[in-house]
C-alpha cells in the first residue's frame, strides 16, 4: 500500500509545513515515507508544492507525477493539478481561494471554504493543518493520534504557543468532513 | 530536523552536514549553489556553536583550495557544490591526489551542460569519474541511493579520505539533496586515523615536511604516479562495494546508480510479480567500480541494460566491466528528464514480455 499526495499552493500557506507533518506522522507509525518540495522556477506562478509518499514498502521515488491526493489551496494549484489527480482519487480544494468546479467525473472532490472557516474562529487558524485534519478524518491513511503526536514535537521550543492553535485547527478540518458527512 | 526516538526525518543535504559534523569535520569551505545551498547553510549555524571553522568563500575555486589548506595538517575538511562549481574545482582534485591530501567534496548534481539548470540530473558521473583535471589521476566517488545511504557514506567519505589520504566525492543528484526521509545517525562508525607520520604539524623538533604536486627530479613523478595507483589497487580490494539484488537467476539486469537505482528496484519487484526475471547491479562505489562483480553477474544473463539519468555516462564502465559477457543496452534522460518507475517497467517489458 503507497498513496501519494501532493499539496500545492501559494508560498506562505504552509504547504511544505503541512507535507512534513503526513511524513513525521508516517515516521511516528513506522511507515516509509518521503517528502519533496518543488524547487526554484517550479515555484513560481503560485503553485508551490511538495509531495508525500506513505507507504507499507520502500518508497522508489519521492517524485509523484499522477498523484492518489491532492490539496489545492489555491486557483493556480486548481487548475495545474486537477488532471494530476488519479482516476479515482481525492482532489481536496480550498474553495475560499479556487472555483468551485468539477471537470472530471473520475475523481472525488471535496471543497473546503479554509479561510472562511479560519475567519469564523476565535482563535488564528492554520489552514494547512485545517487541510491535513480533512483530509485524515476523510482517509484514515493515519491516525489522528500521531498526527497530533508529530503536531506536538513540531511545535517545540519557540513554537511552543502555537501547538493549541494547531491541535484546533487540525479539529476544524476534521468537523468539517463529519458536518459534510451528516448533510 | 525533526526528531522522534532514533529516527530522525531530514532532508538529504541537511542530513549530509549532519552526517560530516558527526565524523568530525572541523572545517567547512564553500559557495553556495542550488540544489546543495542547504548544506552551507546547515554548517553556517553549527560549525561556529561547535568552535569549528565555517568560511563562505569567494568562489569554488577559493573553497577547495582552502580545503587542501586545511588537508595538508591532517584536519578533516569539507566543501560543497554542484555541477558547474565543482567544475571549477578540478585542477584542485588533481593536486590533492598528487599531494596526497585528503578531503571530502560534496557534488549534488544539477542539469547541464553549461549552467543548465536546477532539476535533478546525473550528468555529473563522468566529472566525478574520469575528472577534468590533467594527469593520471582518481579520486575515490561514492553514491548513495537513499538519505540514510547519504548519512552512511558521508562518514565512509570522511574515512577513506584520512585512510588513503585522498580526496572523496560524495556523487548525489537534486533529488536527494531535496527530499527528506527518515534517517538514524548513530555515531561515527570508524576509528580516527593517525595522521602524525606526514601531517603538517609545524616543525618543531623534527625535520621541515612537504606536500606538494610538483616533482621535478628524473623519475620522481613516474614513481610517484606509480605509488598513487598501487594505492588505488589497494583501495580497489578494499572498498569496492554494491548492492546486486535478485541478480542471480536474472536474464536482464538494469545497473544504475544514486536515485535511479531505487526507482529501478521497485520496477524489478513488479517485473518479477508477472514473472519477468529481471534483476538489479547497483554500484555504490562509483570508483572503484565493481567490475568484476558486475562482469560474474552478467555471464548468466541475457542482458544488461544501463540506466542513468544523462545519455550514457556510467555506461562506458559498465560495458568495460561487463567485456561481451552479454550485450549492453541503455536508456535514459538528461538535465531533468525524469525516469519513473512506469518508464523502467516499460524498458523491462519491452525487453522480457
Amino acid at each position: 500500500m503507497d498513496t501519494s499526495i501532493i499539496i500545492s499552493g501559494y508560498g506562505g500557506q504552509g504547504l511544505l509545513f503541512a507535507g512534513s507533518l503526513l511524513c513525521h506522522a508516517a515516521m511516528i507509525e513506522g511507515k516509509q515515507t518521503t517528502w519533496i518540495p518543488s524547487y526554484g522556477a517550479e515555484m513560481r506562478g503560485g503553485a508551490a508544492n511538495c509531495s508525500v509518499h506513505i507507504s507499507d514498502d520502500e518508497v522508489s521515488s519521492p517524485i509523484v507525477n499522477m498523484s492518489d491526493v491532492v490539496f489545492a489551496l489555491n486557483q493556480p494549484s486548481e487548475d495545474k493539478f486537477e488532471k494530476r489527480v488519479k482516476p479515482g482519487g481525492l482532489f481536496i480544494v480550498n474553495s475560499s481561494m479556487a472555483k468551485i468546479e468539477r471537470k472530471r467525473a473520475d475523481i472525488e472532490y471535496i471543497f473546503i471554504p479554509m479561510n472562511e472557516i479560519a475567519a469564523q474562529k476565535p482563535e488564528p487558524v492554520f489552514i494547512n493543518v485545517m487541510a491535513v485534519g480533512a483530509f485524515i478524518e476523510k482517509t484514515g491513511i493515519l491516525k489522528e493520534s500521531s498526527v497530533k503526536e508529530a503536531l506536538k514535537s513540531m511545535m517545540s521550543g519557540k513554537k511552543a504557543h502555537l501547538l493549541d492553535a494547531n491541535l484546533a485547527s487540525f479539529d476544524y478540518g476534521a468537523e468539517f468532513i463529519k458536518d459534510f458527512a451528516r448533510v | 530536523m525533526i526528531k522522534t526516538s532514533s529516527k530522525v526525518l531530514v532532508k538529504g543535504n541537511e542530513a549530509i552536514a549532519q552526517a560530516a559534523l558527526n565524523a568530525g569535520c572541523k572545517c567547512y569551505f564553500g559557495y553556495p549553489i542550488t540544489p546543495q545551498s542547504e548544506i552551507g547553510e546547515f554548517m553556517s549555524r553549527k560549525m561556529p556553536e561547535l568552535g569549528r571553522t565555517f568560511v563562505p568563500a569567494e568562489s569554488e575555486l577559493a573553497s577547495i583550495s582552502m580545503v587542501i589548506g586545511a588537508g595538508t595538517t591532517g584536519t578533516k575538511a569539507m566543501t560543497s557544490s554542484s555541477s558547474c562549481g565543482i567544475a571549477l574545482m578540478q585542477e584542485a582534485l588533481s593536486a590533492m591526489v598528487c599531494a596526497e591530501v585528503p578531503g571530502v567534496i560534496i557534488s549534488v548534481m544539477r542539469g547541464g551542460p553549461g549552467l543548465g539548470n536546477i532539476a535533478p540530473a546525473q550528468g555529473d558521473y563522468f566529472q566525478a569519474v574520469k575528472g577534468g583535471g590533467n594527469g593520471d589521476y582518481k579520486v575515490v566517488v561514492l553514491a548513495p541511493a537513499t538519505v540514510q545511504e547519504a548519512v552512511n557514506l558521508t562518514y565512509r567519505a570522511f574515512h577513506l579520505s584520512m585512510k588513503y589520504r585522498t580526496p572523496v566525492i560524495l556523487l548525489a543528484d537534486g533529488i536527494l539533496g531535496q527530499m527528506m526521509e527518515p534517517v538514524e545517525f548513530g555515531e561515527y562508525p570508524y576509528e580516527e586515523i593517525d595522521t602524525s607520520a606526514w601531517a603538517l604539524s609545524g616543525a618543531k623538533n623534527r625535520k621541515p615536511r612537504f606536500l606538494v604536486s610538483l616533482h621535478m627530479q628524473e623519475g620522481e613523478m613516474e614513481a610517484i604516479t606509480n605509488r598513487i595507483f598501487e594505492k588505488h589497487d589497494l583501495i580497489a580490494k578494499n572498498e569496492t562495494t554494491y548492492e546486486a539484488y535478485q541478480t542471480e537467476d536474472a536474464d536482464l539486469i538494469i545497473t544504475a546508480f544514486g536515485t535511479v537505482a531505487r526507482v529501478a528496484k521497485a520496477a524489478v519487484k513488479k517485473a518479477r510479480e508477472k514473472g519477468m526475471k529481471a534483476g538489479l547491479f547497483r554500484p555504490v562505489t562509483l570508483v572503484p567500480f565493481p567490475d568484476e562483480a558486475l562482469h560474474n553477474a552478467a555471464k548468466s544473463a541475457k542482458m544488461v541494460l544501463d540506466i542513468e539519468m544523462n545519455k550514457g555516462q556510467m555506461l562506458v564502465d559498465v560495458r568495460s566491466a561487463v567485456f561481451g559477457a552479454a550485450p549492453v543496452e541503455f536508456y535514459g534522460r538528461p538535465a531533468g528528464g525524469l525516469i519513473t518507475l512506469e518508464d523502467i517497467y516499460g524498458q523491462i517489458e519491452k525487453r522480457l514480455g
